[in-house]
């Protein structure tokens, strides 16, 4: 173990020990550790096998920056090991390498793979012979990717929230700029939300080991009652949208004004062997041991453009590191050499790393200067601590539409422009010194606070106090930033981009190919594509291109900010936040009688009870009983409500009798079938009409739509949910009604297509005689809460008679047998009533317009391509739903909508779209069913009962 | 795409929380010929800029709104009931934008 002495601010709980799995080694790991703090701890070094040559990755950046401690967690690939904390019995495994980690075999791509894989290797080394693609193919998915998805996934395991947060100000970033600006706004009045991506706020302060400082800045904020939420990655910035995602929980914030303190990324340095286990950034060295306590070596070699690391050398020695070496960019080293000096470490001016070695992990470090010129010097190493500047996080700024510029004095591309409603404070803003960074925080807020209409004269006094100040600071800021350069790429691999292994030679050849400017070279050798989307390689490949073109790196610019920002699960973004299972009152029922549940749409219902054929014959020998409450049903009430559906379907409502029942088909404007059902006029100011399960949302959108148009005297109540309905049907269903209610069910004064509203086992019902399985059928309706009551009351009435539940499948079978359409499913958006051979529910002769009237005037003139008919097959065979007719030359002409074995008539029956010529009885069509053809007869009546003698009787 | 609309019912909510109904326009008054029929069934205006719409509360109060937005920018200027807007009668509420041209096809989604 590698385990520091207790640190000031570590975040670990030494006491509470929890275990987990990596690739099926157990792990120990302290409460607060990361994955990758324990596994660093119990002396691991490769984290990953990178994405091309699967070389050895280890950490770099411990901030979920970096592409290369990315593993599976619990079976799903993509958490980065370095900000996932360790929790008890979680399976950790490593991605992208086979067949381990330790040894891979893949890695022969790096070792002689070198000469075929450059960029656009796919289409260089893979390309002949042709034939081959289909192996290419094969061999190159499994090489490619970070990880493989489980193969099987829990319907519907993911839960997302979503969540919507309005706001006055949103700061995202609760480092010290983030912190102060949120608290400055919202002492004056506004109400703010402060995103974090850690699990505490704090930013870079947690690895300086100011404590005392954070704790401050987090009183200020929840004192002034700041909504902060730790742990959430805003995404990206979409028209004043920034969604933010926090573990399942996605909070689509929406604020008037926008403070981004998102701070900066520090940058890798480009040389021979910079991607080897132990080269390590500075702050990802230092949040290892501020955070964790956890030695990230025993002699580092210090590499750095800037005073951090100098400060990083600082904290290494002081955390018992001994410092081979530090080699700085600058000829003159900033102050923090002098302590260094202190210390008995001597600083190396204009020097620079050009080679890591090691094998496994870095052993051996080269420095040499600068220029080039001069002697190499070797130092023997386990660590390699680097800092190649930083680069503002300024992603979200800018899709939110700020403008940047290269900025000679920072070395790095800087935000110049911002756009209304939009504030930048902190590092991200080019401020780097502590006492400043809180100022241009607390500048942003009042800022913010004033555009909010907020603040008063003093506050507005402070803002041009503030703004002087930090006029002041950037005065005096050093002249000119040394871009580092690429060094010792004679030497080996030097990595721009440890996503995709883009090396610098690869850029070099993007460019001597033609593709010469960034965007072109980003879609071409992948640089910035990968995981950590330019955060690491952004800035090395701007300088590559401007030192192989000869532009400036103002020239060359930089590639299109776009979100998302930070790696997200699909599933985040996927989930099906406003469409909950629905499940009817009896479903319980459903599920004790070992129903076969399903989906079907939204609803889960039982497609069977494990019989389909005997269900259906239960039927037609004695009765059935069906849950159909997911039928749509709407209440349309009111003096107009008679001439309402005569507009809205084709065929006449204002002349049905109050008690009775019609069958109706809702046309679009353009004659095509929308939807159907049955109506039931209750009385003469209100009908009950029914639709399709899948058709209820919007034929409920499409009533109120033309009667939002239409202003006429009609109320609109949809009952759907606030009702239950079951169908009884078959031959001993009469029987079983007189056993449950009251009501005189004869055929005389119960007849088919009456309504009659009477109780059924005690609950008031609405009871509509319609026949859509083709047996004697009541329909009944009534209040959801009754469902089982109903239900047991009907089953145990009927268990004499030999009654049986029945599924979805064996409803299908029935209504198939009479050639009831399932709108969907027999039609699409192209059929006509004419077409699906249903004239008759067309009343052209209606004086009144109608939608679809004048369509449909047109298609009654007009015969239809082809028609939707029946159709039966000798030899058993039940074609695919979607088979195609084939017309005489062979060609496609129709397709089936629906086949099933009949039980009852004992053959294969079906409905299918066929040339209009051939829509005759006894014709014969072609079925052509994967690979294998059968001829139907057709037959334009139904099945079964096709008179409708047994429907009336 | 993201902004928000503000239900003339319920008030400010996100564009996802409603459905969009398509532009504004009348439905023909009498017999249209074919091709004027055509027209209305399947043409679009499509305007680059301001036009009125159709909107629909669907994870709210479910009511119908005229909305009158800058497809450009995705500003929307006002919200408003249908009887708030135009004249009343069939297929003529909220019909036609500022500048008058709303005789095209209007945009009922398929309900099935």
């Amino acid at each position: 173990m590698s385990r520091l002495p207790e640190q000031p601010g570590e975040k670990i709980s030494r006491q509470r020990v929890v275990r987990f799995k990596f690739d099926g080694t157990i792990v120990e790991a302290y409460e607060g550790d990361t994955i990758a703090s324990a596994l660093y701890a119990a002396g691991r070094r490769t984290f990953s096998r990178s994405f091309k040559y699967h070389r050895r990755r280890g950490l770099m950046c411990c901030s979920g920056q970096c592409p290369n401690c990315i593993v599976a967690v619990d079976g799903a690939p993509g958490a980065r090991a370095c900000t996932e904390p360790a929790r008890e019995g979680m399976q950790v495994e490593h991605l992208n390498a086979r067949p381990g980690l330790e040894f891979d075999a893949m890695r022969a791509t790096d070792l002689v793979g070198g000469p075929f894989t450059p960029p656009g290797f796919y289409y260089k080394t893979f390309i002949k012979p042709r034939r081959w693609w289909p192996l290419y193919e094969k061999i190159l998915r499994h090489a490619a990717g970070l990880g493989r998805l489980r193969e099987e996934q829990q319907e519907r395991e993911w839960r997302t929230e979503y969540r919507r947060r309005h706001a006055d100000l949103l700061v995202v970033g609760g480092g010290a700029a983030g912190l102060r600006a949120a608290s400055t706004a919202a002492r004056l009045g506004a109400d703010v939300v402060l995103v974090d991506e850690g699990p505490e706020p704090g930013g870079r302060l947690l690895i300086d080991g100011r404590g005392e400082r954070i704790a401050a800045l987090v009183g200020e904020v929840e004192e002034a009652r700041v909504e902060t939420l730790s742990r959430a990655s805003a995404l990206g910035y979409f028209d004043g949208m920034v969604p933010v995602w926090q573990g399942d929980t996605l909070h689509q914030v929406r604020a008037r004004r926008h403070v981004f303190a998102t701070g900066t990324i520090e940058q890798p340095l480009v040389f021979a062997g910079n991607d080897l286990p132990g080269v390590m950034l500075s702050d990802g060295a230092r949040r290892l041991m501020a955070l964790y306590s956890v030695r990230p070596g025993t002699r580092a070699v210090v590499a750095t453009t800037s005073d951090r690391g100098l400060e990083a050398a600082i904290a290494l020695h002081e955390a018992g590191v001994e410092i081979a070496a530090v080699a700085d960019l600058r000829s003159i080293p900033g102050s923090p050499a002098g302590t260094l000096k202190r210390l008995g470490i001597e600083v190396m001016p204009a020097h620079t790393v050009v080679e890591a070695r090691g094998r496994k992990a870095v052993t051996q470090a080269v420095l040499q200067r600068v220029s080039g010129g001069g002697e190499e010097r070797t130092f023997d190493c386990d660590l390699v601590v680097v800092s190649g500047g930083t680069v503002p996080a300024s992603s979200l700024p800018l899709q939110a539409g700020a403008q940047s510029r290269y900025d000679n004095s920072r070395g790095n591309f800087a935000l110049t422009e911002l756009p209304e409603g939009v504030h930048a404070a902190g590092e991200v803003a080019g401020v780097e010194e502590f006492e400043a960074v809180l100022r241009s925080g607390e500048l942003a807020g009042l800022e913010a606070a004033h555009a909010l209409g907020l603040g008063d004269a003093a506050s507005r006094g402070r803002v041009d106090e503030l703004r002087g100040r930090l006029a002041l600071a950037r005065d005096q800021r050093a002249a000119v930033a040394v871009p580092p350069p690429v060094a010792g790429s004679r030497r080996g691999k030097c990595f721009a981009c440890l996503c995709e292994d883009v090396t610098s030679k690869d850029i070099h050849l993007s460019i001597e190919e033609g593709y010469d400017s960034i965007e072109l070279s980003k879609r071409y050798t992948t640089v910035t594509m990968g995981p950590c989307q330019g955060r690491m390689c952004q800035l090395p490949a701007v300088r590559l291109m401007a030192q192989e073109t000869g532009q400036s790196l103002e020239q060359v610019g930089t590639t299109t900010a776009r979100p998302p920002w930070v790696s997200v699960p699909m599933g985040i973004l996927g989930g099906r936040p406003f469409e909950p299972a629905k499940r009817s009152s009896i479903h319980g029922r459903h599920r004790e009688l070992g129903g076969n549940v399903k989906w079907a749409g939204d609803w889960r219902r039982p497609y069977d009870y494990g019989d389909p054929r005997g269900e259906a014959l239960a039927v037609h020998q004695a009765a059935g009983l069906i849950d159909v409450s997911t039928l749509g049903k709407l209440l349309v009430r009111g003096p107009d409500a008679g001439e309402f559906l005569d507009r809205l379907y084709p065929n006449r409502f204002s002349n049905l009798k109050p008690g009775r029942i019609r069958y109706g088909v809702i046309s679009s404007d353009a004659g095509r079938i929308v939807d159907d059902g049955t109506i039931c006029r209750l009385d003469d100011e209100s009908f009950y009409v029914t639709t399709t399960s899948s058709g209820a949302g919007a034929v409920e959108e499409w009533f109120s739509w033309w009667l939002a148009d239409w202003a006429m005297g009609v109320h609109l109540t949809d009952l759907t949910q606030g009702l239950s309905a079951v169908n009884l049907a078959g031959p001993r269903a009469r029987e079983i009604m007189a056993k449950v209610t009251g009501l005189d069910c004869s055929n005389e004064a119960f007849a088919y297509l009456d309504g009659k509203r009477a109780a059924i086992a005690g609950v008031a019902c609405l009871i509509l005689r319609i026949g859509f399985v083709g047996e004697v059928g009541y329909e009944i309706h009534f209040r959801a809460a009754y469902g089982e009551h109903v239900w047991d009351a009907l089953l145990e009435a009927g268990a004499e008679f030999g009654i049986r539940p029945f599924g979805l499948e064996p409803q299908r079978i029935l209504r198939l047998q009479k050639m009831h359409i399932l709108v969907g499913q027999d039609t699409d958006s192209e059929s006509t009533p004419f077409g699906a051979a249903m004239p008759w529910i067309v009343k052209l002769d209606k004086d009144e317009d109608f939608i679809g009237k004048w369509a449909l005037e047109h298609y009654a003139q007009t015969p239809s391509a082809t028609s939707l008919v029946g159709f039966t097959l000798p030899d058993g065979y039940v074609p695919t739903e979607g088979a195609v007719v084939l017309d005489g030359a062979g060609s496609a002409a129709g397709q089936v909508t629906s086949a099933r074995y009949s039980p009852v008539l004992g053959k294969v029956i079906g409905m299918a779209w066929v040339p209009s010529a051939l829509a005759r009885d006894e014709a014969r069509v072609t079925l052509s069913d994967v690979g294998r053809t059968v001829t139907a007869e057709i037959q334009t009546k139904p099945f079964y009962d096709p008179d409708g003698e047994v429907l009336r009787s | 795409m993201s902004y928000v609309l503000s239900c003339p019912n319920c008030g400010v909510r996100e564009v996802t929380d409603f459905g969009f109904g398509g532009e504004v326009s009348a439905r023909p008054k009498s017999r249209p010929t074919f091709r004027e029929l055509n027209t209305y069934n399947y043409f679009r205006r499509n305007v680059a800029g301001v036009q009125r719409e159709w909107w629909f509360h669907r994870s709210g109060c479910r009511a119908w709104f005229i909305a009158e937005r800058n497809t450009l920018t995705n500003e929307v200027l006002f919200t408003a009931r249908p009887e708030e807007v135009g004249e009343a009668g069939p297929g003529g509420r909220g019909q036609g934008g500022p500048d008058g041209r709303g005789e095209d096809g209007p945009d009922r989604p398929a309900a099935a």
